[in-house]
Order: structure tokens, then C-alpha cells, then sequence
């Protein structure tokens, strides 16, 4: 057993040395040489503001922006510091109050929609911070956005295909929208 | 199951399965010190190392030394991992002045660590500092992959080695795998990581000012930080206006590739490989599976490699496989499947269960992910499994209990399936009235007392602790969902615990004492309840005699083998869990679709 003592102290500690601080010293300069932007968070830049991560949704209920997936993080949705998922069985009547919920809001914000809802606008996400929404999801959003910034159907349909990622590769994942990214373009096509 | 499902499925296996063998071929020449380019580059980093800590790499070691170094080793790791938790906030790297992580807490995720289960009782961004997760978790990343790695090596040279009184030397097998398989493999893939979006660095939490105002209710509270309450009694709430978004930073690329590729799972944020920064993308999503079953599939042609007869190898694999479809196509058709109830409020159903999902996955790549991750003991999530279907959550609890084995965690997955194959010879040995053996060795007396006690041990600790738990106000207290569900919760966490999967029916509030100590205990004893009765056969295998092949040997290559090994995982492994299963997922089922 003695003899075990020391190999194991010291076989501990310089392999703690070389996986736990060589390791990833080295993963983050070669990070920062050749991909600095995703390296730190793939920020979004506006008038020279970090506005928010390509990768991470924000929160939007403004009827004049399209919506994202609604997020269950707390205190305050979209908590970049705290994420997370509801998990809310499929039989919890707080699941079905929540969705009955946001049904309501999207027809309140919209009253002449009779399409079906797409499953992903009235479901949270399981990191909280999904920033993606389905085509569907998009497209039933379309109307409302386009009346309430008085712009014509196509330009903002137009919008949207600028901002829907494919299947990568042809068939991993799914085809999708980025909500903050859509959300900016808007922005920027209202104000000239 | 949609063409789209298929086709990832399809594409899955055929890259798996074509990688498997070189990989499987380059372990075994590492573990054996064979010369190879890599020993070559590595070795003056490796001779050095032995001279600073005293191994004499030529001197094996018996079995139950073996074991004591082995169990020396993670008993250190745990101290590591508890102090740098418990100190963390006078330690560097530490940019959010995150505070020492509670006794109980620390206790948990100590062991959760080391016995590679990673189980998370805490929130990863608020709670740990940089140094804690870099310096105490990853590492543990690196080691409890490497210590599942070496004791499956060493049950191999039991079957392979005859009449030695020696299986190893475990100094040497750990650093090997750590240098030479994990590290390596582990650099290139978190470089890639990056490249996709996930985020390497150690800055501070980054403020930036969204661009519409969060405006949510918070409970109001007065000077002393207490809720206000109104003449009822009620909490007072505010509203409070959130005009900024907080971005959680950290070193996740390193840690994110050593978490998947040895099956540890723990995330470096809470929403583990659901946050856009731990999986940004379709593609690091599906990198992130085949990494998850990279090692245990290539170990089943090490092991073919390793005894001579790559023909045992692929009959283990091919068992392995025929399960893995099975399961990943239950659980991609039962989450494709929306929810009625929902679907009667006029949710669309085209999408199926979107609950807990991200939308960059979808359903296919979703569910397929759930079940490799949790047939291998790897426990990362890309989609919140308490909110699956009752059916869709089924699959990640049975696979759990089918005890880890299908591909299962590195290592630990193919000695616990070597561990069934010598109980499968040893039932069918009974079946025909011969002494049954495998791979040239005859199956006695004392393997198969060492084979029950692996077996045995995790239901032992999965319906006990279960059991334990819903008895007690502590135990029941921890429940989220009502009803079936709830039971379902605690049975999946002490399922997980025991098989050190580490996934969880997230909705249990588990970071109490009751919990983390219950679930430490379970996780200890399913990592090394297994592995000194591993360790023990292997020494016992490695001292036999080899015996010729004779006309009246079982193959154990062929077809028929492969059946009798599926009938006893299926039967012995998971017939325990029959009853608790009934209770929680199965009544769940019937009662959604009844529209109760």
C-alpha cells in the first residue's frame, strides 16, 4: 500500500497539471488566434454595442417583433446566467395552463390568425436561450409584423428567408429561423 | 419515424462503425506498448513523467494492487474536487466572485465527478468558478474516463494473458490513455468545438443591452432583502424592468470535448449540451453523439485485438448495436408524437413533443441523442427528458437500466457487457450440462460469485434508495410533477446515480442534503461495488489455464451468441426494474392517452 503513496500523489498532480491547466491554455490561445469571435460568445455588434450573441435568444413581446421560443429560466426569461428548461411533464396541468397561456397572447396580438399554432411558439426550449424558431413559426408571425410596421408581406418574408439556416449538411438538424438576427434586420428596414 | 430520422440514424452507425476498428486497434497497441508513431513522439513526456513519480513501468501489479491504486487514485480525485469547491472563492479564476460551494453540495459533485457520472445537483454558471470547473471537474473528466478505460484493459489481459499472476500496472495504463488517446483527441475536438461556437475564454460575464426591455414580476422586498406580504399575507409583487441580458463566459470548449468523448456528461452550464454554447450547432450535435460512442465501440475491437480474435470483438459489437437501434427508434417515434392535451388547444401536431426542445434539433436529432446518451453512461442532455413523452422518457430509464452496457460509459460499458457475456455461458453451460467457459477459460465457482455482485449491485442501489426516498418527507419533498411523473423523477435519479449516467428528470429539486447524500452514496458504490469485482475476475481469468477449443465449446462469435447475450441483458439487467417501470412511465402513458 506505501508503495502506492507516492506514484499516486505525484501522478495525480502532474496529470491534473497537464489536463487541467496546460490543456485548456493551450485550447484557448489557438481559439484566439484562429477563431476569436466564437472564442468570445459570436458577440453582435451595433453601433460599436455588444447588442446580444448570434447564438443566444432575447426575450421579445413587443407584437412589432417576432417572438422566439418562450423560456422558462428565472426570475426573468431569456437569463443568459441561469439557463434551463421547464421540465414540466407532459401530464402537468402547469404545462397545459402555460401553453393555454400563450396561446391566448399570440391571438390577442393578432386576432384575425386562425392557422394552427407551430408547436415550438408556445413550447420553452431546453436551454431557455433557444435562439432559433421553425419556418412555421415565422411565417405564422408574418402578418402581424408586417401590419403593425406597415410593410408589405414579401419584404418581410424576404427577411425571413435572409435569416433561416438550413439542415446542415443536408440532413442534420432542422431548418430554422434566427429570431434576434431577424429581429435587427427589421429594425434596420424601418429606419432608413 | 420520418425519412429524415433514418437517414441520421443510417449515417450515424455507418461513421461509427467505420472508425470503430482502426481506433479500436490503435488503443490496444497503446495498452499493449507495442511500437507505434505515437509512443515514439510521447515517449521522453512519458519516461519523464515516471521518473518524477517513481513508477518503474515494467513492474506489473497483481490484481488487488491494481484495485488499490486505482481506488487511491479517485479517493484523491474527490478530495480535489470537494476542496477546490470549498475554497473557490479565494482561489483564482474566479471573475463572478462565485462563493465556496456548500459541504453537501461539494460532497455530491465530488463523487459525482470522479465515478464519471456527473450528476449536477448545482447550476453550473452560477455556482462554479473557472478554476473549479477547468482544474477540479475537467480533470476529473480526464481521469474517471481513464480509470473505466484501464479496468476494462485489465479484464481483457485476463482473458488474454493465462497462468500470470499479473494484470497491469495501473500507473502506466492511466497515463497512456490520458496521453495518448484522451488528451490528443480531446485538443483537436475542442479547437473544432470553437470553430462551431462554442466559447473559450476566461473573461467576466458579459453585459450587453438587449434590444427590447425585459419587464417580469419579482417578489418585492423591503430593506432587509425580505418579501413584503400584504394584509392577506400574500407576496407582494413588482414589476421589474431588465434592460440588459447577461452572458455567461468560461473556458466550455476544453471542458465540452473531454465531457463527451469519456462519457462523463456534465455540462459546463445548466442546460448542458442544450445551451447554444455548449452545442451551438446540428453538426456539434451530432460530432457530440459519435464522440459520446466513440471509445466504447472501438474497446469491443481492442478487446477482438487484445485476445486474439477480432471475431469476439464484433460479436460484442454487433449486440451493442442491435440494442442501440432498437431504443433510438422508440424514442424518435414516441417524440414525434405531439402531446394530445396540447393538440387540443390547437397546438399544430406536425412537429411532435417540443417541450424542452431546441429548434436547431428538432425531434430526430433530439431523441436520438437521449438514448445514446443515456445507453452509454455519458448523462449530457441536449433536451429536457423530464418533459419528454411518458413513453419518449421511457427509453432513457430502461437504457440506464439495462446496467450501462449497450456501448455503455468508456470502459465501464464493455466490462459490464464481458461481465453478461460470462453469465450468458454460464446459463447456457447449465442449459447443456457442461462446465461453461469463454474465450479459452473456464468459468468457476468464484468468477461467477465476482459476475453476481457486479450485476447485482446497482439494482440493489436503484430499488433501494427509490424505495428510500418516497418513503421519506425529504425524498417526496424534491418532487416537481404531480402524479406518475413525480415517482418517475426519484426513479430515474437514483437510476442514474447508481449506473453513473448522471442525466436526471431534471424537474427533482435534488441539491438538498437528503438527496446528495443518498444519491453520493448510490453513485460510489455502482462505480466501485463494480469495479473491484471487475478487478478481482480479471485477476482470477489472468491465473487460469487456457483450454484447447473442443467439439463441445459454445462459439462465441456467431449469431447464436449474440442472441443469448441480448436475452440476458434484456432479462437479467433490466427484468428488476419491471415493477417500477409499471409504476411510473408505463401509467403515465395509458393515462395521457386516455386524455385523464
Amino acid at each position: 500500500m506505501q508503495t502506492l503513496i507516492r506514484p499516486a500523489v505525484t501522478l495525480f498532480v502532474m496529470l491534473s497539471v497537464v489536463t487541467g491547466i496546460v490543456y485548456p491554455l493551450a485550447v484557448t490561445g489557438i481559439a484566439k488566434v484562429v477563431f476569436p469571435d466564437q472564442a468570445a460568445g459570436s458577440l453582435i455588434v451595433k453601433d460599436g454595442k455588444p447588442v446580444g450573441s448570434a447564438l443566444i435568444g432575447q426575450n421579445f413581446s413587443d407584437p412589432k417583433y417576432f417572438w422566439g421560443r418562450p423560456s422558462a429560466t428565472g426570475p426573468m426569461p431569456y437569463n443568459a446566467s441561469a439557463s434551463g428548461g421547464s421540465n414540466l411533464g407532459p401530464l402537468n396541468p402547469a404545462l397545459i395552463d402555460a401553453v393555454k397561456g400563450r396561446i391566448e397572447a399570440l391571438k390577442a396580438a393578432d386576432p384575425g390568425n386562425s392557422a394552427p399554432v407551430p408547436a415550438d411558439l408556445v413550447t420553452a426550449s431546453g436551454s431557455g436561450l433557444d435562439p432559433h424558431i421553425s419556418q412555421a413559426a415565422a411565417e405564422y408571425q408574418v402578418m402581424r409584423v408586417a401590419r403593425l410596421r406597415g410593410l408589405q408581406i414579401s419584404a418581410v418574408q424576404r427577411l425571413i428567408s435572409d435569416n433561416t439556416e438550413n439542415r446542415q449538411l443536408g440532413f442534420l438538424g432542422e431548418k430554422r429561423v434566427n429570431v434576434l438576427a431577424l429581429n435587427l434586420a427589421l429594425d434596420r428596414l424601418a429606419k432608413p | 419515424m420520418t425519412n429524415h430520422a433514418w437517414l441520421l440514424l443510417g449515417a450515424y452507425l455507418a461513421i461509427l462503425l467505420l472508425v470503430a476498428k482502426p481506433f479500436g486497434i490503435y488503443i490496444a497497441n497503446i495498452m499493449e506498448g507495442r511500437p507505434s508513431l505515437a509512443l515514439r513522439l510521447g515517449g521522453g513526456t512519458e519516461s519523464l513523467l515516471y521518473r518524477l513519480c517513481g513508477i518503474r513501468k515494467d513492474e506489473e501489479m497483481g490484481w488487488l494492487n491494481y484495485a488499490l491504486a486505482i481506488l487511491l487514485f479517485n479517493v484523491l480525485g474527490a478530495l480535489a474536487v470537494y476542496g477546490l469547491q470549498r475554497l473557490q472563492l479565494w482561489l483564482p479564476l474566479n471573475p463572478q466572485a462565485m462563493t465556496n460551494v456548500s459541504p453537501d453540495s461539494s460532497f455530491n459533485t465530488a463523487v459525482s465527478f470522479v465515478t464519471n457520472t456527473n450528476w449536477q445537483g448545482y447550476v453550473g454558471e452560477a455556482t462554479m468558478s473557472y478554476l473549479t470547473q477547468m482544474l477540479g471537474l475537467a480533470v476529473q473528466n480526464f481521469f474517471s474516463a481513464a480509470t473505466g478505460i484501464v479496468v476494462v484493459i485489465a479484464l481483457i489481459r485476463g482473458f488474454a494473458r493465462h497462468t500470470a499472476k499479473t494484470i497491469g500496472n495501473a500507473w502506466v495504463d492511466l497515463t497512456r490513455i490520458t496521453l495518448y488517446v484522451l488528451l490528443p483527441i480531446s485538443l483537436v475536438y475542442a479547437v473544432f468545438l470553437v470553430g462551431q461556437g462554442v466559447i473559450q475564454n476566461f473573461d467576466a460575464y458579459k453585459d450587453v443591452t438587449t434590444v427590447e426591455v425585459t419587464k417580469y414580476d419579482a417578489p418585492k422586498l423591503d430593506a432587509a432583502g425580505q418579501p413584503v406580504k400584504d394584509a392577506k399575507g400574500n407576496a407582494v409583487t413588482e414589476t421589474v424592468s431588465q434592460p440588459t441580458q447577461i452572458l455567461a463566459m468560461g473556458p466550455v470548449a476544453s471542458q465540452e470535448a473531454i465531457k463527451m468523448l469519456g462519457t462523463n456528461g456534465g455540462g459546463f452550464f445548466n442546460a448542458n449540451s442544450a445551451h447554444p454554447f455548449e452545442n451551438p450547432t446540428p453538426l456539434t450535435n451530432f460530432i457530440q453523439m459519435l464522440s459520446i460512442f466513440l471509445i466504447p465501440a472501438a474497446l469491443t475491437l481492442t478487446f477482438g485485438r487484445m485476445v486474439g480474435d477480432m471475431r469476439q470483438g464484433w460479436a460484442v459489437l454487433t449486440t451493442m448495436t442491435l440494442l442501440f437501434v432498437v431504443m433510438a427508434v422508440t424514442a424518435m417515434y414516441f417524440e414525434h408524437q405531439a402531446n394530445p392535451l396540447l393538440t387540443q388547444l390547437g397546438v399544430d401536431p406536425a412537429m411532435g413533443n417540443m417541450e424542452g426542445k431546441e429548434t436547431r434539433f428538432g425531434i430526430a436529432d433530439s431523441g436520438l441523442f437521449a438514448t445514446i446518451t443515456t445507453l452509454a453512461s455519458c448523462g449530457a442532455v441536449n433536451a429536457m427528458h423530464d418533459s419528454f413523452t411518458p413513453m419518449g422518457g421511457f427509453v432513457p430509464l430502461w437504457n440506464m437500466m439495462l446496467g450501462e452496457v449497450v456501448f455503455g460509459g468508456v470502459g465501464t460499458g464493455l466490462y459490464g457487457m464481458l461481465v453478461f457475456a460470462i453469465m450468458a455461458v454460464f446459463i447456457a453451460g447449465l442449459m447443456i450440462g457442461r462446465t461453461p467457459e469463454y474465450l479459452g477459460k473456464k468459468i468457476e465457482a468464484y468468477e461467477m460469485k465476482m459476475v453476481s455482485i457486479a450485476i447485482l449491485v446497482t439494482p440493489l442501489l436503484v430499488l433501494a434508495g427509490t424505495a428510500i426516498a418516497v418513503m421519506v418527507d425529504a425524498g417526496v419533498a424534491g418532487i416537481a410533477n404531480p402524479g406518475a411523473h413525480g415517482f418517475s423523477e426519484i426513479l430515474y435519479a437514483f437510476t442514474s446515480a447508481a449506473n453513473n449516467n448522471g442525466s436526471a428528470f431534471a424537474g427533482l429539486s435534488a441539491n438538498t442534503p437528503f438527496y446528495n447524500v443518498m444519491l453520493s452514496i448510490a453513485m460510489w458504490f455502482g462505480r466501485f461495488g463494480v469495479i473491484v469485482p471487475v478487478l478481482a475476475l480479471a485477476g482470477a481469468l489472468a491465473a487460469k489455464k487456457r483450454i484447447a477449443v473442443s467439439a463441445g465449446t459454445m462459439p462465441t462469435h456467431g449469431p447464436l451468441f449474440v442472441v443469448l447475450l441480448i436475452g440476458t441483458v434484456v432479462l437479467v439487467g433490466a427484468l428488476n426494474y419491471v415493477p417500477a417501470l409499471a409504476l411510473g412511465p408505463v401509467v403515465e402513458h395509458l393515462m395521457l392517452w386516455s386524455g385523464r
